[in-house]
This record gives structure tokens, C-alpha cells and sequence, in this order.
């Protein structure tokens, strides 16, 4: 009930929704029902792409929820987002069984490679999908909970816990490019066959995982904009502003940062987890520190604390820079930073913030 | 083997709660003598500078006290070690018989039954003067019972009254932010209303209030004591003499004199220091 009533208010976010469910139907449907050389055919090329986009705006939500309504710039959400990954590769290559290069049924190819002679411990298990999806969301909430634990116990804040998260993904990116970690080293995980079965190569394959990041998608904004509109939401927003006013009314600050922290990491992990089928390989530099700034700069030029502001940024910008990589293969950085710079300027309050003010003076006319 | 299990049957029974999984709720408050309040022999020095220096300090059940002194006296300090921001050196506090204040943190002070209004108004900017009230509003502050709170319609008359106390009821809708400097200040001591404490400090309430506002805010006040026991620490002489009942005077970390008003004004000691220092 009150799910509806949070949503109910929300106009822009209703739009950004009812247009991700049409997505969600149409575009697998463009690829599926149309042959190719059809005026309606969308390519798996273009659709698999999109898809990746969505994942990146449920990774910009997740930075949202804890950025623009707890006040944490997090510097570290690609560790989440590359967790969730893992978890999905390692069922993926689970999945390759005997058909690896070596034809080893047990022993994926990099541990063949290796001369190891069994599967490493924490590789039990990933062969169930219930399981590999339950790690999905463990993984980056066990570390999320562990590293929130220590850091809002000792009310690290501001600068410094941003410093924090940001060297939290870097320690993860050294340690994976190591091959005992046995994770695959900086190759990662990758040449995966099939998900529950299906071939990855197959495009149906494609469309329903396309269609997966758009529902994930949705369910993510609704479950956000729940959190956000709830009383919790509003206690969120008072730590943002006046940490200490918010201890003496007698609220557990650190318990409320814990438990965003950590449901934003399980975000996170989703979107990682979705992401590794489409794009086929995950390794370390998902960890890498600017990946990490990046979604703060999606989430920046998107808009803080509006959710859709982030969701819109994300695609914004992913797309700018896929053109822009294509068009300018030189010049793209320069590209990306112009936007970022002209969007600081000009719209403070990113495009989404732009939009309101748009609309507030048609309001007034 | 039935021995083993029977010993067993503690851990696994349904209701066991297990010691660290219990919720520290401190003690509800003893008041049998009367006195709500205690600090004794407390010091704090911060690099060597000694705030507070063997303080000693008694608030009566249902109390307005009134707590001068010039500036550097230690009085926001004293406020920091009651409600648990700063930890004293040495010395004790507690809140009636039984609560040891120094073996608590913030909230756990705040759910004992202390609430704190601050020297700057600190209110929430960015949220309503409604949410403002209920936010502090007492009652359970856990994360999952936040998460899943609604208004009850007695909750939603408390918020009416204390909107109509503090006279900002048109005011319910707009953002803290917007306020004037005086309705601030009122909201706050909304905010402390809403929280229900036992014992209410109020750090300079009036500190930049036109005459009327500060009538306003004597009213307020008068409102808040008997039911709440308030300590109010002030500089402006008319309002405290408009108020106080008895009155204690800290200089330099410690208690120089106490009294009622006329006693406080003719004291020598006093005199020295306000006029004199
Ligand atoms: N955290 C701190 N670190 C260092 N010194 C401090 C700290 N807090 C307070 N002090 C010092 O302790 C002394 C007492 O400060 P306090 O704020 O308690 O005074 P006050 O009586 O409230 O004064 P005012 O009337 O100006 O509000 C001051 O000299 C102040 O500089
Ligand atoms: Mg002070």
C-alpha cells in the first residue's frame, strides 16, 4: 500500500518507469518478432548495449540512495558491483563444465592452466544457480556490512571515508589481479557458454537478460524511492545534514548508514551480476579506482537524491561516451570532461535538476 | 544424552533471547529523592585548558533552573557531558538514582529521557517544520520500525498541539530553512516537546530574539517546566529575571554562586567577575 502511495507522488519518476516497462517489452520484442532489414528491428548489437546501460543506472541508484540521501560520497561502489560479477561469473564458468579448451569437467581452464589439482574451496556450490544468485547479494553486503561496521562505529565522515571506500576497491583490484586468488587473475572470468541452459550465444538468450536488467531496474527505483519516502528516508536525509542533531533525538546513526550502505551494496552486486552475461567476461578492473568515480560523475550530472536524476545519468552519459569513443576516438575524454564541466556549471543540480527549474517556470507563466 | 539436551534446551528455546542481542534500555529513571540530576567533582581539560573544574551541580524533579556565566564559563560543555558528546575526566554523572550518564552514548541518553536544545538552532533545513515535530517525536527509533512507521492520529494531534504551542502552525508546511531566526528556536523547543524528556537543557534560547519573541519564549518555557525538569543556560539578564527561580553562576569551570535572583545579583563574587573580569 504505502509502495503505491511513495510512487504516487513521484510524477517523473511514473514517466521514467512506464517508459522502462515499455522498453522492457519492446525492444526484446523489436529483436525477436522483426526479421533483420526490418524497418522495427532493434539489433542484439544495440540491444545488448542498452542493457548494459541499465545495469550501469542501477548501479548510479545504488550511489544515489547512499550519496544524495545519506551524504556518502562513495568513492568504492565498483567493489560491489564487481563482487556481484564474480559471483556471476564464477556460476557461469561453472556452467562451461567439459567444454573448456583442457575439457577438464571439474576445473575451470584457468586452473588447469595453473596445474591446480582441485577446485579451491570457495568455488563450491557456484554450480547451483540458487546459490551462485543468493552470493550475488551476499558477497557485496558481507563486505559492505564489515567495512560500514568499523567505519561509521568510528564515525569516519566526509573526505576520509570517501578516501576509505575508494582504497577499500583499490585493495580489491590488487588482490584479484593475483592468480592465487584464484579468481582467474587479470584475465577474470570469461568464454562462458550458457545461463540456466540457454546459450548465451542465442539472442533470445539476450533478450531475456535484457529484459531481467530492465525489471531489476524497476524494482530497484521502486524500492529505493520506498526507503527514501518512508520516515527512515527523512531520518536519512537529517543525518546528511546535521549528523550529531540526528544522535540526540536519539536515533542510532551508524544502524541507519549500515543498513542503506549495505542494501545499496546488494544493488550494486545485482547490477554486476546482470552486467557479466551481456558484456561475457569479468576481471579486476571492475575494481579499478575510476570506475568508481565514474558512477559518482553519472549520478552528478544526473542529479543527486532524485533517484531518476541518477537513472537518467547513467544513460546520458554511457551513451555520450559510447558515441563519443566511436566519433572521437581521440578526443572522447575531453568530451566526457566538457560535460561534466558545463553540467557543474550550468545545471548544479544536474539534468534532473534542470528539468524542475524547467518546469516550475512554465508553472509560474 | 537426555542430560546434554536438557542442558541445551536454554540456547535453543523460541523465547531465549541471548544476552548480546538484547537491546541496552537503560533502567527507567529513579527519582525517590527528588533530585533528577546529578553531577559531582567533574572535570575536562582540553589540551591542558581546564573547561570544567570540579563542577558540582543538583536539578531538582520538575525544576527551571537558570545557568549564567560569562563566556568560556564551560556551560555548553557541561551540556556536552550530560548528554554524552564529551567525556569528562573525572568526576560522575547521573541522571536520578540509578542511570550512570557516562556509561551512555548519545541516543541511549536521549532514550533515557535528556533532550537538548543547542546554542546555534539546529534544525533540520531541508525538512518541513511537520517533520521537524516528528522526527523527534518519542518512540521507537529502530531502523526497521522507521522503515515502516505511519502517523498514527494521536501521534498526528501531538504534532498539532506542540505546532500549535510553538505558534507555527501556518508555518507546518514550509521547510525549517525558510524560517526566521525566533521561529527556529521555537521549533527546536517544539522538537524537545515532541521528544518528551525528563530533563530539558536549553543552551541560550534567546540569543538574538526581539523583546516580543522573547516573551514568547519565557511562555514556552514556563510551559515546559514542572511537567519536564529545565535547566536553561542564558546570558540576557532581563529574561533570566523574567523566568528564574533559582539560579547558579559558573566561572571558569565551576560553580560560583547559587541562589535566587536578588541573592546572585548582590553577591560580591559575582559582581567582581561579571563587572570586574
Ligand atoms: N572541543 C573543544 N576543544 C577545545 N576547547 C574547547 C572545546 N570545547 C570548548 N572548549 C573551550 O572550553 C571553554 C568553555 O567553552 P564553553 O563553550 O563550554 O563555554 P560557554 O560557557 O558555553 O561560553 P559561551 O557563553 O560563549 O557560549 C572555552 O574556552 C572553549 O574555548
Ligand atoms: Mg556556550
Amino acid at each position: 500500500m504505502s509502495i503505491i502511495k511513495s510512487l504516487y507522488r513521484d510524477k517523473v519518476g511514473m514517466v521514467m518507469l512506464t517508459l522502462l516497462t515499455l522498453m522492457a517489452v519492446i525492444i526484446p520484442a523489436c529483436n525477436q518478432v522483426f526479421p533483420e532489414g526490418h524497418t522495427f528491428h532493434i539489433s542484439t548489437f544495440t540491444m545488448t548495449l542498452l542493457g548494459k546501460y541499465l545495469c550501469y543506472a542501477l548501479l548510479a541508484l545504488s550511489v544515489d540512495l547512499v550519496w544524495g540521501y545519506l551524504g556518502i560520497l562513495s568513492l568504492g561502489h565498483g567493489a560491489f558491483f564487481g563482487l556481484g560479477g564474480y559471483a556471476m561469473g564464477m556460476y557461469l564458468m561453472r556452467q562451461i563444465g567439459d567444454r573448456g579448451v583442457y575439457g577438464n569437467p571439474l576445473l575451470p581452464d584457468f586452473m588447469v592452466f595453473l596445474n591446480w589439482q582441485e577446485l579451491p574451496w570457495f568455488w563450491h556450490g557456484f554450480n547451483w544457480f540458487a546459490f551462485a544468485m543468493l552470493m550475488v547479494m551476499l558477497a557485496p553486503a558481507a563486505l559492505a556490512f564489515i567495512f560500514g561496521w568499523f567505519a561509521f562505529k568510528s564515525r569516519v565522515t566526509g573526505v576520509y571515508l570517501s578516501i576509505i571506500t575508494q582504497a577499500m576497491t583499490y585493495a580489491l583490484l590488487l588482490a584479484f589481479f593475483r592468480n592465487e586468488m584464484g579468481f582467474g587473475g587479470n584475465n577474470g572470468l570469461t568464454d562462458f557458454k550458457d545461463i540456466l541452459g540457454f546459450s548465451l550465444q542465442n539472442d533470445a538468450t539476450k533478450a531475456g537478460l535484457f529484459m531481467a536488467s530492465a525489471i531489476a531496474l524497476i524494482l530497484g527505483y521502486i524500492s529505493c524511492r520506498y526507503i527514501t519516502q518512508s520516515k527512515l528516508g527523512r531520518v536519512c536525509t537529517a543525518i546528511r545534514d546535521q549528523e550529531s542533531r540526528v544522535r540526540f533525538l536519539g536515533y542510532r546513526v551508524e544502524h541507519a548508514k549500515l543498513f542503506i550502505f549495505t542494501f545499496s551494496a546488494v544493488l550494486a552486486g545485482i547490477a554486476g551480476a546482470l552486467y557479466v552475461p551481456q558484456v561475457g567476461i569479468i576481471n579486476p578492473t571492475e575494481f579499478s579506482p575510476l570506475n568508481s568515480i565514474e558512477i559518482v560523475i553519472w549520478v552528478a550530472v544526473g542529479g543527486r537524491a532524485t533517484l531518476y536524476g541518477a537513472v537518467a545519468g547513467a544513460l546520458v552519459v554511457n551513451y555520450a561516451k559510447s558515441y563519443l569513443t566511436a566519433a572521437f576516438p581521440d578526443a572522447w575524454l575531453f568530451g566526457l570532461g566538457a560535460l561534466f564541466i558545463l553540467v557543474t556549471l550550468f545545471l548544479p543540480q544536474g539534468i534532473s535538476g534542470g528539468i524542475t527549474a524547467l518546469f516550475k517556470k512554465k508553472e509560474a507563466r | 544424552m537426555m542430560a546434554t539436551l536438557e542442558s541445551m534446551h536454554p540456547v535453543f528455546s523460541r523465547n531465549e533471547v541471548f544476552e548480546f542481542l538484547k537491546p541496552e534500555v537503560p533502567p527507567s529513571l529513579d527519582l525517590d529523592r527528588g533530585v533528577i540530576l546529578y553531577l559531582e567533582g567533574i572535570s575536562v581539560s582540553f589540551d591542558g585548558f581546564k573547561a570544567i573544574n570540579d563542577l558540582n551541580l543538583y536539578i531538582d524533579d520538575g525544576e527551571l533552573r537558570c545557568i549564567i556565566g560569562p563566556n568560556g564559563a564551560g556551560k555548553t560543555t557541561m551540556m556536552d557531558i550530560i548528554t554524552g558528546k564529551t567525556t569528562p575526566d573525572t568526576g560522575s554523572a547521573w541522571f536520578g538514582q540509578n542511570i550512570n550518564l557516562l556509561k551512555l552514548d548519545e541516543p541511549e541518553i536521549a532514550a533515557a529521557g535528556i533532550g537538548r536544545k543547542f546554542q546555534k538552532p539546529t534544525v533540520f533545513e531541508n525538512h518541513t517544520t511537520y517533520e521537524n515535530l516528528e522526527l523527534a517525536m518519542a518512540g521507537n527509533k529502530g531502523i526497521m520500525a522507521t522503515l515502516g512507521a505511519k502517523l498514527s492520529s494521536e501521534q498526528q494531534d501531538r504534532i498539532a498541539e506542540a505546532l500549535m504551542l510553538i505558534g507555527l502552525v501556518e508555518q507546518a508546511k514550509i521547510q525549517a530553512g525558510a524560517l526566521s531566526h525566533g521561529q527556529k528556536q521555537w521549533l527546536e523547543i517544539g522538537m524537545l516537546l515532541m521528544q518528551n524528556p525528563k530533563l530539558v537543557l536549553i543552551d541560550e534560547p534567546v540569543a538574538g530574539m526581539t523583546h516580543q519573541e522573547m516573551d514568547r519564549t519565557a511562555e514556552l518555557l514556563h510551559n515546559l517546566a514542572g511537567e519536564h525538569s529545565v535547566v536553561v543556560v542564558e546570558h540576557d539578564m532581563d529574561f533570566i529575571r523574567s523566568i528564574a527561580q533559582k539560579v547558579t553562576v559558573l566561572h571558569q569551570g565551576s560553580v560560583l554562586a547559587e541562589g535566587n535572583m536578588d541573592d546572585i545579583q548582590n553577591n560580591q563574587k559575582v559582581i567582581e567577575v561579571y563587572l570586574g573580569g
